[in-house]
């Protein structure tokens, strides 16, 4: 949280970021960017990256280590298997960007030259490292989408998801192979005909296990005794957007394709396609489903499927047009276009789209207040679910279970005999919880003050930060764990 | 770590009868590996391409840093007697092998200050070129971790003195030994690279 603050703090100090969301070198030298914006950006990073390291360490050892009894891996809801994948691929892509980051910010602060070809640097190599943890990147934002989809239509299918072990590998197998593909991004560089032809046959593969988990949704509705709320419309979205995201993909995997289509509103079409008709719509599915656990309110299905229709049209009116602007050849990272080449209609098309896009998120703004305010209480297990959350009240208690549940079964509450104890009963004693410590968000802060420090190059303030970082160490290392 | 925190997570059952915070360990010595291996490519990258002087082959002191090489693996001999000392329980050992692994990582950092003295005395800076660039930053990080692990490593040591620390925490001194492990083995690597490539 104090990294997305301290980066959008800097709208408010010399304006935002401005070298486009890759950062290329050397659009971010000194030279090129000076001020303080491109500052903001490399510290505000190395906070949110330290931060997600520490995160994904914690749902590692958790999903590994403190799973209920009987909750073997291959009984693991898919959201969580999904959750698991995705804190790996954080581990392990986070670290090449901070190097890459580190590099821009000694260029910038010192005044090395590692990005600056005039004394033999490389721009080429932040791209690389960039992309290496860029491409991952993709995969960290989607996966967690597909485990949501993989919960939300069983659920709604009254089937348990087909091909449960085939849905986990593919996520796994597309984690792994995400390590595999960053160059696809940089085709256009020519990195010879070898490194282009390995990559574009690597992210031809990934395709395969992405295919494999849409067939097994579709597999799971098949014959389900279909109950269509405001979760499944946004999961059957969904699967509509991704796979219109998914085939363009496969188009620009080819890279003698992609060479026609790189840097142009092609690309910018594909990337919302799935990035927004996958991940967004993945998200408000998981938001429509999760609500009442999490509030104990229901959100209300009119408002909710208004929202739906509305952001589905709205959001192909917006980007199925830029499929056609960039075949055309309208370039991205333009603010304008030339006039007379035939853009205006379909440029008016997205800027109409767009403006209801918005008016559809406010629609869902409004759901959440009012329903927070009259919805309809939840209880425990409004959707039918099989899988443990639903056993439990909503809002959960702070200690989620009362009696630990022994798991038998991928589906406990659909099976008989699935949950054998009281997971809520009032006369178990109540769990130990450990103990609320206020040193992480005290180091959180120190390491707030250090970018601070860093990026008005006080060295006092950068101290003053370390020293509050070492304090907090100590006091969370020496601090009893339980009450 | 105090008594009540050891004494609970030993009680803690876990999925896999693995302590918790040696799996942490363990990952993030993953995470580590790739921020290393990032550093290493970028140094290999611009191996060789400094436009200007001076150059590594005119600076590199191998004998000098063979010699800090093997105290620093040394380091990894003491924290192996430390650890088998502390799980016996045998604390004057322990106390001792402690130590003796600090004053050994802090022998191999006086080593890198010396050398990082000496090549900015013949003119390589942070900003000369890019061997100087690369080089410093390599280094420097992996110095950073020797550093952390010495300040681990004497806390460590504070508490033995104090009585506070016993077998009860030899998952404690495991874990420390884990990092230092790591550090020591990405030395190998990095005094491959940088000095025997040269």
């Amino acid at each position: 949280m104090f990294g997305a603050l301290f980066l959008n703090s800097s709208f408010l100090f010399g304006g935002g970021p401005d070298a486009g969301w890759f950062g290329y070198a050397n659009l971010t030298s000194t030279q090129y960017s000076p001020g303080m914006r491109i500052d903001f950006w490399v510290l505000g990073l190395q906070i949110l990256g330290v931060s997600s390291i520490a995160a994904a360490l914690n749902f590692i050892v958790t999903i590994i280590n403190l799973r209920a009894p009987g909750m073997s891996l291959m009984r693991m809801p898919l959201f969580t298997w999904m959750t698991f994948v995705t804190s790996f691929l954080l581990i392990l892509a986070f670290p090449a960007i901070t190097v890459g980051l580190v590099l821009l910010l000694f260029d910038r602060t010192f005044g090395t030259s590692f990005f600056n070809p005039a004394a033999g640097g490389d721009v080429l190599l932040w791209q690389h490292l960039f992309w290496i943890f860029g491409h991952p990147e993709v995969y960290i934002l989607l996966l967690p989408g597909l485990g949501v989809i993989s919960e939300v239509i069983p659920t709604f299918s009254r089937k348990p998801l087909f091909g449960y072990p085939f849905v986990v590998y593919s996520g796994i197998l597309i984690a792994f192979l995400g390590f595999g593909v960053w160059a696809h991004h940089m085709f256009a560089v020519g990195l010879g005909p070898i490194g282009n032809t390995v990559f574009s046959a690597t992210t031809m593969l990934i395709a395969i296990p992405t295919g494999v988990k849409i067939f097994n949704w579709i597999a799971t509705m098949w014959g389900g005794s279909l109950r269509f709320k405001t979760p499944l419309y946004f999961a059957v979205g969904f699967i509509a957007m991704f796979i219109i995201g998914g085939l363009s993909g496969v188009m620009h995997s080819s890279a003698a394709a992609d060479l026609q289509q790189t840097d142009s509103y092609f690309v910018v079409a594909h990337i919302h396609y799935v990035l927004f008709g996958g991940v967004i719509f993945a998200l408000f599915s998981g938001i429509y489903y999760w609500f009442p656990k999490i509030t104990g309110k229901m959100l209300s299905e009119g408002i909710g499927k208004a929202h739906f229709w509305l952001m589905l049209i709205a959001f192909n009116l917006t980007f199925f047009p830029q499929h056609y602007l960039g075949m055309h050849g309208m370039p991205r990272r333009t603010f304008t276009y030339q006039e007379g080449l035939g853009f205006e209609a379909m440029n008016l098309m997205s800027t109409i789209g767009s403006l209801v896009l918005g008016f559809s998120i406010l629609i869902f703004l409004w759901n959440v207040f009012h329903s927070l305010r009259k919805g309809e209480s939840a209880g425990p297990d409004p959707w039918g679910g099989a899988t443990l959350e639903w056993a439990i009240d909503s809002p959960p208690p702070h200690y989620n279970f009362r009696v630990e549940p022994v798991v038998h079964s991928r589906d406990p509450l659909w099976v008989e005999g699935g949950l054998d104890v009281d997971v809520n009963d009032p006369t178990a004693p109540e769990p130990h919880m450990p103990s609320p410590s206020l040193w992480p968000c005290i180091l959180a802060f120190g390491l707030l003050v250090v970018a601070i420090g860093a990026v008005s190059k006080t060295l006092p303030v950068v101290l003053a930060g370390a020293g509050v970082v070492v304090v907090a160490i100590y006091g969370w290392a020496f601090q009893p764990l339980e009450r | 770590m105090s008594e009540t925190a050891a004494a609970s997570a030993e009680m803690h059952h876990t999925s896999t009868g693995l302590p918790n915070r040696k799996l942490l360990m363990w990952a993030f010595i993953g995470s580590e590996c790739m921020l290393f291996g990032s550093l290493i490519i970028t140094y290999l990258v611009y191996r060789g391409r400094s436009i200007v002087g001076p150059y590594p082959e005119e600076l590199l002191n191998i004998p000098f840093i063979t010699v800090t090489t093997f105290v620093l693996l040394m380091s990894s001999l003491t924290m192996v007697l430390a650890l088998a000392a502390v799980q016996r329980n045998d604390m004057r050992q322990g106390k001792l092998w402690l130590l003796m692994t600090a004053l050994l990582g802090l022998v191999f950092l006086s080593g890198q200050v010396y050398e990082f003295s000496h090549f900015v005395h013949e003119g390589l800076g942070l900003t000369t070129n890019l061997f100087g660039a690369s080089f410093f930053l390599l280094t420097g990080t992996h110095g950073a971790h020797v550093l952390v692990g010495v300040i681990w490593l004497l806390s460590l040591f504070v508490l033995a003195v104090g009585g506070r620390l016993t077998s009860a925490n030899a998952e404690t001194v495991e874990i420390t030994g884990l990092y230092w492990h790591f550090v020591d083995v990405v030395w190998i690597v990095l005094f491959t690279i940088i000095y025997l490539l040269v």
